[in-house]
């Protein structure tokens, strides 16, 4: 096992430097002199000269490429000039609220989804079947961003159970209890796109699984029809549902950003929406290299877990 | 074509969603001609206006400019911007798929290791990224959207290019002397092309959301033009005072989204071939028993005694009559063959009696399985669970598909002891191993820890043999159990059950296509033909003197028993659809004795003593 984690995470090398090479990339097609363009509104010559300095703007391409690659490396993503603090500092900061918010999303639509399409498939054209299929279908329609604001009106401003936005209560809060009573509605509203994408997913892949020899197997050897489904059929659609997680994980993340600027949570995706906005270059640059990575790790992770859920995977 | 639209248009969501899908679009090309107010101007005095005040149907927004004007302005505008990044994504997509699949070799590896690099990370970094590095605007948004969708255009159609690269009509191009660029343009691109469209309507929608999220974002439209996104984005300020403003651009989102959702759906539903033969519906737990007539009241010869069973399958409104009639019983410590080609019936037969056919589209109309002198068609089910197994035992061919892959097969034993007896783990486990010795597998304790697939053929069928002996049954049908098997392990198998089935008196039924494997094991043949048996009678007399002209050519097919190879003489024609049975005798379309009168009328088996023939021109009078 530890070796196989070793040979995937020596395999991700370089799809992270890919990954770097290619936001280097997009970044270079910003028009004009790059430091006046990277440092837009913040120009002063002072800050020009200083990241000419850092990030070697004067010279080749390739040359600055190789030079911003070692800073990052030694935990040097530059400076943010909008917020006059160390872009990795204001990353970390951030991504852990949106590890929070994504997480929970993400362990809610995993959970329900499956549930979701495992009881869909179980009763296959029966009431409860055509019951989810049919919240399934309004939940993949609706954006997260509007049903995330919908929330708001029904349970923070008419109902009054839960706060408009936030992660914490200004006054008060701060512990465990706020911050949940804080992540219901945004969690939620997260969450809704992707459990219907794996609810379907589910489904399909246990009516799939229930049509196979070794279900009649489990039959005929008189297993009950309960564990036949929840048991033998889950435990073998579980190898097709795992990897849609891993991509569901992706969506999971992207809608954060969404949901981030509704709730007013304060997260990386509401960090990179500002920065952009305020064109603040090398804030961007940074979180979208660092939130990459990470959701390549979590891939591996993904990987990690199918292999051990599959034993013919060979490790 | 039109059959796929008739398809598309049976499925009524499908429909539902073309409908209000065109409505909008029509809506939308027809809206500067609509009598609207000019959606970008402003009038303080009317802020907030609710919808169906008099001048503004849907009310008015923080500017007092109308909302259905802008409403229709900005779907025109979302639609448009989000169909333009669909055709730019398909079409710089599909270019560099059908290049990296046209070309292959390093130009392939190097395009879909970008590819690959693309779709690694988070859809909406890259469209932010790319948005960052342009400035927020809606063209920017416009390409980075798509931009984020070529990797996934490039990746199908490469996929559909390298199948289609590799046929002999883009040889028979290249030899003619045709250039790259003519045979990419002329031969590859109109049977790539269908694919391309599909995938572009199923992503449109996607398109049109993250466009409208982006502008939500304000990273897209820039005021005063909106589109949906820029307005549902605007209306969040007052999301809590005028909620109208919010709702209004929020539902039509919904709307289209949803309608190319239903769309997308039932073109996929309709491309399936699996969703018309009912292969996605989930067999329930028990065949369905739907008799006309009442089960017939013979009392119960031998351990297990099927009486006039018939099981035919319900696909849409044909029915396939897979067994039609079969009566067949077998004592205790006997062994009764069924033997017939692939198609005949006789795996049907032997699954339907512990309502093991997979239903739907399994349906038995007719007849009795007596078991310990009960009905068991007419067996609830917790009644028919509880012998499944520990009564009536199956062993199946192939045991790499009917084990399951992912458990142990040892655990496998133990659970099929478990569900029926309340024994600890540990006994069980010992149970099992003394079973895996019982049926000769090496390192049993060992093997107990084993994933099927880390075992081979013959062992897995052995496991296989081994779980239907778990429980000392009284009945075990064997279905195939050794076609997938080399000659020497499948003697050794054979073997194996006879000699269970003298030391411990139980009844099996053996269902085969191969005479050799019959002559060596079974008291009693049964031949089945088309869902009927043909000819029935002691193996050895059936050998020596085939009554039945299909017989007398599946014996011929075996190699001469003990002899070496002999010509395979195989049986001109094919069995019957059982779809369509013709009149009279269902094998006489292959017969070479068929004689008018065979076809005028149905044949009954005719019984003599021990034996049995449905011919009535046998090889053979039966004594
Ligand atoms: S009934 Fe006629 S056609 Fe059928 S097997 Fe006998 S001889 Fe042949």
């Amino acid at each position: 096992m530890g070796a196989y984690i070793l040979k995937r995470l020596i395999s991700a090398i370089p799809v992270l430097l890919g990954i770097t090479v290619i936001v280097f990339l997009i970044m270079a097609m910003i028009p004009g002199d790059p430091a006046t363009a990277i440092l837009g509104s913040y120009a002063t010559p002072d800050n020009v000269e200083k990241l000419n300095r850092d990030l070697g703007l004067d010279k080749p391409l390739v040359q600055r490429y190789f030079i911003w690659l070692g800073n990052m490396l030694t935990g040097d993503f530059g400076r943010s000039f909008s917020l006059n603090r160390p872009v990795l500092d204001e990353i970390l900061d951030r991504f852990q609220a949106t590890l929070i918010l994504a997480g929970v999303s993400f362990v809610l639509c995993s959970i329900l989804g499956i549930l979701a399409g495992v009881v869909s498939a179980a009763r296959q054209y029966g009431f409860a079947d055509k019951a989810i299929t049919f919240t399934v279908l309004i939940g993949i329609s609706i954006p997260s961003f509007f049903l995330g604001m919908m929330m708001i009106l029904l349970f923070a401003v008419n109902l009054r159970w839960l706060p408009v936005s936030g992660m914490y209560a200004i006054y008060g809060g701060g512990d465990l209890p706020d911050l949940i009573n804080h992540l219901i509605m945004p969690a939620l509203a997260l969450a809704a796109v992707a459990t219907g994408v794996i609810a379907r997913l589910s489904r399909s892949a246990m009516l799939e699984v229930l049509r196979q020899d070794f279900i009649r197997t489990a039959r005929a050897k008189g297993v009950p029809e309960r564990r036949v489904i929840y048991g033998h059929a889950l435990r073998a659609a579980m190898v097709s549902i795992i990897p849609v997680l891993g991509i569901q994980a992706g969506f999971v993340l992207s809608g954060a950003v969404y949901i981030e600027m509704v709730f007013q949570w304060p997260g990386i995706g509401r960090m990179l929406v500002d920065a952009i906005l305020k064109r603040d270059i090398l804030l961007v640059q940074g979180g979208v290299v660092f939130v990459a990575a990470a959701y390549v790790m979590f891939n591996i992770a993904v990987d990690v877990a199918q292999s051990v859920l599959d034993p013919r995977i060979k490790t | 074509m039109t059959a796929f639209l008739k398809l598309l248009f049976r499925n009524r969501l499908a429909a539902l969603g073309a409908v209000v899908l065109g409505l909008i679009l029509v809506l939308v090309i027809i809206t500067p001609l609509l009598p609207l107010a000019d959606p970008n101007v402003t009038s303080t005095g009317d802020r907030f206006a609710r919808p169906f005040t008099q001048g503004h149907l849907l009310g008015t927004d923080h500017l007092g400019r109308d909302l259905l004007s802008r409403l229709l302005y900005g779907t025109r505008l979302s639609l448009a911007v989000g169909i333009a990044a669909a055709v730019i994504a398909a079409t710089i997509g599909s270019a560099i798929g059908i290049i990296a699949g046209y070309f292959g070799g390093r130009t392939d590896n190097l395009i879909m290791r970008g590819v690959d690099m693309l779709m690694a990370f988070p859809y909406i970094l890259l469209a932010l990224a790319i948005v960052a590095a342009l400035g927020p605007g809606l063209m920017n948004a416009l390409v980075a959207v798509a931009a984020v969708n070529i990797p996934f255009f490039a990746r199908n159609i490469r996929g559909i290019t390298v199948s289609l690269a590799g046929r002999e009509f883009i040889d028979a191009a290249r030899l003619a002397g045709k250039g790259h660029v003519r045979i990419i343009l002329t031969e590859l691109l109109p049977n790539v092309l269908p694919v391309i469209i599909i995938a572009m309507s199923t992503t449109v929608g996607w398109m049109i959301l993250e466009t409208a999220g982006l502008s939500f974002l304000g990273l897209g439209s820039q005021p005063p033009q909106a589109d949906l996104g820029s307005m549902l984005g605007e209306a969040r300020a007052a999301l809590i005072t005028a909620p109208h403003t919010s709702v209004v651009p929020g539902i039509m989102i919904f709307f289209i989204v949803m309608s190319v959702n239903l769309l997308g759906d039932g073109v996929r539903d309709a491309l399936d071939p699996r969703l018309k033969s009912g292969a996605l519906s989930r067999p329930r737990a028990t065949t369905r028993v739907d008799r006309k007539d009442p089960a017939p009241t013979r009392p119960q010869q031998g351990a297990l005694d099927l009486q006039d069973l018939e099981t035919q399958f319900h696909v849409g409104a044909r029915v396939y009559r897979a067994v039609g009639g079969v009566s067949i019983n077998v004592a205790p410590g006997e062994c009764l063959g069924i033997i017939g080609e692939s198609g005949s019936g006789k795996s049907v037969t032997a699954l339907s009696v512990m309502g093991l056919v997979a239903s739907p589209p399994g349906v038995i109309t007719a007849g009795a399985v007596k078991f310990e002198g009960e009905d068991l068609l007419s067996a609830r089910y917790e009644a028919l669970r509880r012998k499944r197994g520990d009564k009536v035992a199956y062993i199946f061919q192939d045991p790499l598909a009917t084990l399951h892959p992912l458990y142990k097969v040892g655990d496998q034993m133990i659970e099929a002891i478990q569900v029926h007896h309340k024994v600890p783990r540990s006994q069980a486990r010992a149970r099992a191993l003394d079973l895996f010795n019982a049926v000769r597998i090496p390192n049993a304790e060992s093997r107990l820890d084993n994933y099927p697939h880390e075992m081979s053929g013959g062992m897995r069928q052995r496991v296989g043999i081994a779980m239907a002996m778990v429980n000392d049954p009284e009945v075990i049908i064997a279905d195939e159990p050794t076609t997938a098997l080399d000659v020497t392990v499948q003697a050794q198998i054979l073997a194996l059950l006879d000699d269970l089935r003298r030391e411990r008196g139980l009844a099996i039924i053996f269902i085969t296509h191969d005479f050799g494997v019959v002559a060596q094991l079974c008291d009693r043949v049964a031949v089945m033909y088309a869902g009927r048996i043909v000819e029935e009678g002691p193996t050895q007399a059936v050998l020596d003197a085939p009554a039945h002209p299909y017989t007398k050519r599946l014996i011929a097919c075996v190699p001469e028993l003990g002899g070496g190879r002999r010509r395979l003489e195989a049986i001109p024609g094919l069995p019957p659809v059982v779809d369509k049975l013709p009149a009279g005798c269902a094998f006489a379309p292959r017969c070479t004795k068929a004689a008018a009168d065979c076809q005028r009328g149905e044949i009954g088996l005719d019984r003599q003593g021990s034996r049995a023939v449905r011919c009535i021109h046998p090889e053979e009078a039966l004594a």
